[in-house]
This record gives C-alpha cells, sequence and structure tokens, in this order.
C-alpha cells in the first residue's frame, strides 16, 4: 500500500514538473493549451495557495490554534520583500535574507503575546493584530507599501528569468517547488518529537503540561514554524503577480484560507494542500462562469447567485461542515479499506 | 472646546453603533459559546433590507419611509439570524468549531449576494430633513442623526437590561451564561433561549444596520466586516458574556478611535484600539466586567 503511494506521488510530481512542455489543451478545465503562459501562472497561484492552506493547517490541524490573522504573516513576507526590491533597491539575495529575518521575528514577538490566551480569546487577538497589521499597509506609512494601489515590482530589480510572460515557466518551476520543500518541511515537523507533542497539546493540552512539558514553547514554535512557511508563500505570490496587494492583508483572506484548509481536510496535510490548490482553482473558474453568456439568460434569483464566486464557495463551504467534516481528505479515508 | 464636545458625541455614535453589533454577539458567545461571525452580516442584511424597504416603498411623508426603514432592517436582521440558528447552527451544537465554522460560510454568502444584487458602490440614505439638521451643544454643531444613534443604542441597552433581569427568559438566559450544563440539569430547554438570544443579537445588529446608514449617510457592502471587527475587539475588552461591560467598551473604544484619528493622525485610532485590546487582554483577561476565562 505504502509502496503504491509513493509511486502514485512519484508520478504526479514527474508530470507537474514536466508540465511546461506539455502542449495539450483541456477543454472545460483551461481556456488554453497546459503550456500557456495564462495556464501555468494560474497553476503557480494554485500550488501558492496550496503552500499557504499547508502552513494553516500545521497550526489549526495539528497543534489546534485557530488563528483568524494568519494573512498577516504571508502578507509580511509579500510586503517586506516587495519594499525591499523596489523602495530600497537591495538586490535579490539581500531581499530575501531581509524577508527571512522579517519572517522570522514577526510571528516570534506576536506570538509570544498571542499564545498567552487560549482558543476563542486567542482567535480574537490574532484577529486584532492581523487587522492592525492591514491598517498599517493601507495607511501606507513613509509611502512603502503603496496603500489601497499596491505595491507593483520594478522589473529591473529581478534576474531576467524571473520577468515577463516568456518566462513564466520558471516562476511555475519556483512555485511547484515552493510547495514541494513546505510539504517536505512540514512532514518532518509534525512526524518529529515535537510533532507529536503538538498533536497532543491539540488532544488535551493540561496533559501535557502535567506530563512536564511546556506547551507554550511547542506552541510558539508551531506558530512561528508556521508563519514562516506563510511568508515564503507570500514572496512566491509576488514573482508571480509582480507586487503585493493590500488585499492579502485583510480579515476576509484568512477566513479564505479557512475555506481552504476545511475543505481539504484539517488535520491532514496533503488534503490542505489540495484544499488551497481547489480553492483557487474554483476562485478563478467561477469568476469566468460569472462572466459566461449562457448565464445571461437566467432570470436574476438564479443569475446573481451563480456569478458571484464567494456565494458558491461559501455554500461549498456550509455543506462541507454541515456533511461532511472531514473534507476531501476525511472522504478518500472513509473510502478506504481499514489499515491491516 | 468645540472640536472635543464633537468629537466626543461623534465617539459616543460610534460607539452607539459597536454596542449595538457586541450586544447580540456578547450574549451569543456567554450563552452558547458560539464565535458568530455572521453577525457582520445581519448587520449589512439590516442595512440593505431598510434601504430596499424605504425606495420600494415611496411614502409622501419621509419620516414614514424611514420608520418603514427602520422596521424592516430589525425585522430582516431578526428572521436572518434566527433562520441561522435554527437551520445551521442547531445540527452542530456537538461540534463547537464546525459552528464558528459555518458562521464563517454564512458571513460569505450574505456578503457575496448583497455585493451581487446591490453592487459595490455605496447607497445613498434619504433622511428626514430633522435628522440630518444640527444641535448646538456647547458650541458644536452635532448632526441631529448622530443624537439619535447615540439615544436609540441607550434604548436598547436599557431593554435588554430589563428583559434580562425582569423576565423569564431574561432569567434563562443568565444562568445559561453562568453554568449552562446546570441550567439544562434542572430541565429547563435552553435552546429556544438559544434561539431567543440570536433573534434578539440579530435584531440589535440590523437596527445598527439602519442607524449606521443615518450616522454615515450612506451605506456599503464592506462596512458590517469592519463593523465585526471592532465590536468582537468591544466584547473582548468589555468581558464575554456581560452587556453592561460591551457597553463601556464600546463607548470607550468609539470615543479613543475618534479622538486619536482626529489629534493624532488618521489610522492612529485603529492602532490605538487593537493596542488597548493587547493590553486589557494581557493585564485583565477577562475583561472589564469578566473575571477569569473560562
Amino acid at each position: 500500500m505504502r509502496g503504491r503511494t509513493l509511486l502514485i506521488a512519484a508520478a504526479v510530481l514527474a508530470l507537474l514538473v514536466a508540465l511546461p512542455w506539455i502542449g495539450v489543451p483541456i477543454p472545460g478545465l483551461f481556456e488554453r493549451s497546459l503550456d500557456a503562459p495564462g495556464t501555468l501562472n494560474v497553476l503557480a497561484l494554485c500550488f501558492v495557495f496550496g503552500t499557504l492552506a499547508l502552513s494553516y493547517d500545521l497550526l489549526f490541524g495539528y497543534v489546534g490554534l485557530l488563528s483568524f490573522g494568519h494573512a498577516l504573516y504571508f502578507a509580511n513576507g509579500a510586503y517586506v520583500f516587495a519594499i525591499a526590491l523596489t523602495r530600497w533597491h537591495v538586490g535579490l539575495p539581500a531581499a530575501l535574507a531581509l524577508t527571512a529575518l522579517a519572517a522570522f521575528l514577526l510571528p516570534l514577538a506576536l506570538g509570544a503575546i498571542c499564545l498567552r490566551m487560549r482558543d476563542i480569546p486567542f482567535a480574537m487577538v490574532t484577529l486584532a493584530f492581523a487587522e492592525a497589521g492591514s491598517i498599517l499597509v493601507m495607511q501606507n506609512p513613509l509611502g512603502l507599501t503603496g496603500g489601497e494601489e499596491g505595491l507593483a515590482l520594478s522589473a529591473d530589480a529581478l534576474p531576467a528569468a524571473l520577468v515577463g510572460v516568456p518566462n513564466t515557466h520558471n516562476l511555475y518551476w519556483i512555485a511547484l517547488a515552493l510547495l514541494i520543500v513546505a510539504y517536505a518541511v512540514a512532514r518532518r515537523a509534525v512526524d518529529s518529537p515535537a510533532g507529536h507533542v503538538w498533536q497532543a497539546i491539540r488532544e488535551n493540552e493540561r496533559r501535557v503540561a502535567v506530563l512536564g512539558l511546556n506547551p507554550y514553547g511547542f506552541k510558539l514554535g508551531a506558530f512561528v514554524l508556521s508563519a514562516m512557511i506563510a511568508a515564503a508563500a507570500g514572496v512566491v505570490y509576488v514573482l508571480l503577480q509582480g507586487g503585493a496587494n493590500p488585499q492579502i492583508t485583510t480579515s476576509g483572506f484568512t477566513l479564505a484560507l479557512l475555506v481552504m484548509v476545511v475543505l481539504g481536510g484539517v488535520g491532514t496535510l496533503w488534503g490542505a494542500v489540495l484544499g488551497g490548490i481547489v480553492y483557487e482553482y474554483l476562485d478563478f473558474r467561477l469568476v469566468a462562469l460569472a462572466n459566461a453568456p449562457v448565464l445571461q439568460a437566467f432570470p436574476a434569483v438564479v443569475r446573481i447567485p451563480l456569478s458571484e464566486p464567494l456565494f458558491l464557495l461559501g455554500l461549498l463551504f456550509i455543506v462541507l461542515v454541515l456533511f461532511v467534516p472531514g473534507g476531501f481528505g476525511g472522504l478518500v479515508r472513509r473510502r478506504a479499506p481499514a489499515a491491516p | 472646546m468645540s472640536d472635543v464636545v464633537l468629537l466626543l458625541i461623534t465617539g459616543l455614535g460610534l460607539g452607539a453603533l459597536y454596542f449595538l453589533v457586541a450586544a447580540g454577539l456578547s450574549l451569543i458567545w456567554g450563552l452558547m459559546r458560539v464565535l458568530n461571525f455572521a453577525h457582520g452580516a445581519f448587520f449589512t442584511v439590516g442595512a440593505y433590507a431598510g434601504w430596499t424597504a424605504s425606495t420600494a416603498l415611496p411614502s409622501a411623508s419621509p419620516w414614514l419611509s424611514w420608520s418603514i426603514s427602520l422596521v424592516a432592517g430589525i425585522a430582516a436582521g431578526g428572521v436572518f439570524a434566527t433562520l441561522t440558528e435554527v437551520v445551521l447552527i442547531r445540527p452542530l451544537y456537538a461540534r463547537p468549531v464546525g459552528q464558528v465554522l459555518v458562521t464563517v460560510g454564512v458571513s460569505l454568502c450574505a456578503l457575496a449576494l448583497v455585493e451581487g444584487t446591490y453592487g459595490n458602490d455605496p447607497k445613498q440614505i434619504l433622511l428626514p430633513d430633522a435628522l440630518t439638521g444640527t444641535t448646538t451643544i456647547l458650541g458644536a454643531a452635532i448632526t441631529n442623526a448622530r443624537l439619535l444613534v447615540i439615544f436609540a443604542a441607550a434604548l436598547v441597552l436599557v431593554l435588554l437590561l430589563l428583559f434580562l433581569s425582569r423576565t423569564r427568559y431574561g432569567l434563562i438566559v443568565r444562568a445559561g451564561v453562568e453554568n449552562r450544563a446546570m441550567v439544562e440539569a434542572l430541565g429547563i430547554d435552553v435552546q429556544r433561549a438559544f434561539t431567543l438570544v440570536f433573534a434578539i443579537g440579530g435584531m440589535a445588529a440590523g437596527l445598527g444596520g439602519v442607524l449606521a446608514g443615518a450616522y454615515y449617510g450612506t451605506i456599503d457592502p464592506s462596512r458590517g466586516t469592519s463593523m465585526l471587527i471592532f465590536a468582537f475587539i468591544v466584547t473582548v475588552i468589555g468581558g464575554l458574556g456581560s452587556i453592561g461591560g460591551s457597553a463601556v467598551a464600546a463607548v470607550l473604544v468609539g470615543v479613543l478611535q475618534q479622538f486619536l484619528n482626529f489629534y493624532a493622525a488618521a489610522g492612529v485610532g485603529d492602532f490605538a484600539v487593537v493596542a488597548l485590546l493587547a493590553v486589557v487582554l494581557l493585564v485583565r483577561p477577562g475583561g472589564i466586567a469578566g473575571s477569569a476565562p473560562t
């Protein structure tokens, strides 16, 4: 069984790596052929959101920490990287180093405060900090963040291989590499002794404390690791989108993350990745549906709900929460025969 | 001096709006331990129901038309909240996280529908002349609508306190906030109280939506979300489950926000509110009215 799973994973991976050379159109799924820059860009964004959902699941699914401020750490990576490149002109390596430093320090400081709370108060403090971050970005302090307009990357700050539509395949590979590395790191982390303590905290925190372990330190470790993965996803997001925009700082964005993770299955890493990919893909495709000429023929009662991607995603989310608590991951696990 | 009075009353008006949203949130959390993300949607639906009613039923008197929108907003908020509780939250009593998630889904759906139906642009609210006029208090010219918002929120506060202290259901709600398992063990049907609390919270939020239209002069789909976030902050600072605590915290937050946004810089007030939340939680985790968190 385990061997077969590995084989399937390797085959999927090989296919994904080779995708930019496969010029096959898949009608219905994508508008253009697979090697078209537009398709690759959408897929790369899907990988970024898969990574982000993975980092959120690490926190929510494995440690049981329901954060409503995860968008802040994604935006942290995106904005620090974009600011270092376009406002301070420090060059790519220094920008990456600066981003890594910020990606480590911010969650360390805020996590140290937030984790003094538990459960719902914890969720609310994370929400409040993320809101503060969002206000900060919108206020455009010192002209750094660009406020509502967002911050576009200047093309000359990047190596030529990462700029321009013909080079989309390079960005695609970067996004794929991000997802694979993040998955490997998360997998190692949850299988490590610390990972076992995380899951024990999720089940019964007091018991962990009674056993002589300090839950606070373990939770802070998970918080920082998850925030750093989110920041890495933020960097790749900026490369793909050619800049940072304030939508990624909002509480609505964190709620979208929550939807992704629940869609895919809380507490399974691959499920969360799948949830992020499917959410982003649906979000993209449902916009196309909204503009489809077929839809215009329907009366407003049918047309309006169908032309709002968020309505359909929200409805799907409610149905999943009510009837399929495990998400996609849970569905597959339920179908699979019990392990011997 | 007139600046200070103006800011104080504007801040009180903002606090009044926060209170109308926070009161329901706080009661729902206190009694049911549900963090209700759909509360911002109740607010928005109330605002748009009021606008729709007053434009669909044009009447000769602007007062009548505005009163209709007030009733429509309260009714829409109450009905929407009751339906949410009965249809979506009740099946999930055994799964607290599922309940929070479902309210997130409701808020996403409702917001998307409102945006799809009415568009993203703000809608102008038609108000009676008496409300757009001003009253001079200590040298500051205050729009009457703001005074009305403050008065209405104070009325809701008094009515809620009377309901909680004088009626049988109020007693059940108060007892449920203290110890839900014990109330159930005494053979009292707490579920009816759950629905009631949701209905009351939804009505207050719907009223808040219509009054916010009068306060700002316009309504737009995104205001409910920012109201919800500040109402969350207000409920935590006030102490979850306490109506009096929410009222005090709402005034504190609204006034602080207005003063700092004016005297420091735009945005500093919003920032300070978040900082206040962090300080309160670190110094006094149960909030102003609370003791230890449960």
